[in-house]
């Protein structure tokens, strides 16, 4: 598998680089299906996986367990059909002209593209729930806002660099709003509070407003 | 049922145990005490398990009454001259405190963090099985209030076997921290300055991060993009402005922001007790290798 170097990261984690997205997320699912002794937690980043570990000092076990799966584990780049989670969208978000200005595109067009391939969820960051959501359409990369938002409402569906997400929760934020959903990203209260997790596969949907 | 009635939180009180590992990866950073040393000392001393919540009190004043029964307490980490009804009972050991008396603290003179443990551990409910609050991301029992009520948990079958463990005292002066190189040293145009600059622990700090103030560290490659990767408490990002930032026990999970060096685990609980405008000198804890990416630059391949 495409672990191009494994670095030190302090004295009680790994950091394990890879070359794309489809590898961090093999490699981290590998790692936790693996269930290995004494790692705390599974981190996947955007080119990373970081692998923090329950007592210091236990770093060159770890490596040689971690260097493993480089063989064991086959990175898997296909693209299901179906979605895991299906995300139903009001496409009326603040930004969305200046977006279909950004990209060249109508705003239908916006809508076409964001609803019109599966995204995958990266890496989770920023806050609890939620997800930065990769492998999209690439032409909707678009910068984030020149100046950042002190209140962005809670399920707010929004866009920046090559990402998509969706805010689990009202919070200042600097992304480009396209949306809202209904759908609740973040509940302390679930079983499994976070809808998204890292290697799921996402469909959006647009919907009439209610 | 014993209880602690908060009476007064001076400024930041707050529930913490040793917090949520194993949730990083759907956004949710471990948080628990920011000095666990200290947190675990007041667990020992009171003969409870390691899991049991504590206190813990930023710059000291904090008062409560015990109502319900008597219990054994004990505080631990910055001296805040901790007293029962006005009477000290000294830092680093343990008392009993019966119905009706008030447990205080007065201000640190040195140090920043104070744990109050209760025999038994403060048993408020957990959430996302921790009772530590999470700053960032607001998860957890909130900052204490005068007139909570914190009920006690109940006490091991072992009993304190230490009335008083010693320890050294903590200090207002320098500070120093031992630092792993990297993952991201080779980000810089001299890694080595981090470890030659006076550092001071800015007045923006908290439990997420210590911003140091001193001369700024210089980007090799200003503008360039870290893609976002996972961090630990420790880990020294330097945003654009080079001035750099410890990340504190409640971290973001990932950041984009690249780590020149990690501050070894024992030493993170050294630098929870540092106070604004205290200073800071970091030393790298092993020789730092120039990696291939830096070997190119010096040659002028990049």
């Amino acid at each position: 598998m495409g672990v191009s170097a494994i670095r030190d990261y302090g004295d009680r984690a790994l950091l394990l680089e890879c070359s794309s997205t489809n590898e961090v997320l093999a490699c981290a699912a590998a790692l936790r299906a693996a269930d290995i002794a004494g790692v705390t937690d599974i981190v996947p980043g955007a080119r990373t996986v970081l692998v923090t570990l329950t007592d210091a000092g236990q770093q060159a076990q770890a490596r040689m367990l971690v260097a493993k799966f480089e063989i064991t584990s086959p990175a898997n780049p296909v693209r299901p059909i179906d979605a895991d989670v299906l995300i139903d969208v009001v496409y009326d978000g603040a930004d969305l002209a200046d977006v279909a200005a950004l990209v060249g595109m109508d705003t239908g067009d916006v809508v076409a593209a964001h609803t019109g391939t599966l995204w995958r969820v990266g890496f989770g960051g920023f806050a609890p729930g939620f997800a930065y959501l990769v492998d999209g359409d690439r032409r909707l990369s678009v910068p984030r806002r020149d100046e950042p938002r002190t209140r962005v409402p809670a399920g707010s569906v929004a866009l920046a660099g090559e990402f998509s997400g969706v805010y689990p929760r009202e919070s200042p934020g600097g992304w480009r709003l396209i949306g809202r959903t209904e759908t609740v990203l973040w509940d302390i209260d679930r079983p499994q509070p976070a809808l998204l997790t890292p290697g799921m596969w996402v469909r959006f949907r647009a919907v009439d407003p209610p | 049922m014993t209880s602690l009635e908060v009476l007064g939180t001076g400024p930041l009180a707050l529930v913490e145990d040793l917090g949520r590992p194993g949730l990083a990866h759907i956004g949710v950073t471990r948080s628990g005490a920011a000095d666990r040393h200290s947190h675990r000392l007041a667990n020992r001393l009171l003969a409870n398990d390691g899991d049991r919540a504590t206190i813990e009190i930023t710059l000291g004043g904090f008062s409560a009454r015990i109502v319900g029964g008597g219990i054994d307490i004990a505080v631990t980490g910055a001296d805040a001259q901790p007293a029962i009804d006005g009477i000290p009972f000294g830092t680093n050991s343990v008392a009993h405190i019966r119905v009706g008396q008030v447990i205080s603290l007065g201000t640190p003179r040195f140090g920043l963090r104070s744990y109050l443990g209760v025999r038994g551990g403060i048993a408020v409910d957990p959430i996302l099985g921790s009772r530590s609050y999470d700053m960032l991301s607001r998860i957890g029992p909130p900052p204490l209030r005068p007139g909570d009520r914190l009920v006690v948990g109940d006490p091991a079958d072992r009993f304190p076997e230490l009335e008083q463990a010693p320890i050294a005292a903590i200090t207002g002066g320098l500070v120093e921290l031992q630092v792993m190189p990297g993952p991201r040293d080779d980000w810089f145009a001299d890694p080595d300055a981090l470890v030659h600059t006076a550092w001071v622990a800015s007045e923006r700090s908290d439990r997420v991060g210590i911003r140091l103030a001193g001369q700024a560290l210089e980007h090799r490659w200003p503008g360039r993009q870290l893609p976002s990767e996972g961090t630990i408490r420790g880990a020294i990002q330097v945003p654009p402005d080079g001035r750099p930032v410890i990340l504190g026990a409640d971290h973001p999970v990932t950041g984009g922001y690249p780590v020149i060096g990690v501050v070894v685990d024992t030493d993170t609980d050294a630098l929870a007790q540092v106070r604004p405008g205290q200073s800071i000198r970091l030393r790298w804890s092993r020789p730092r290798i120039a990696t291939a990416a830096a070997v190119d630059w010096i040659q002028g391949r990049n």
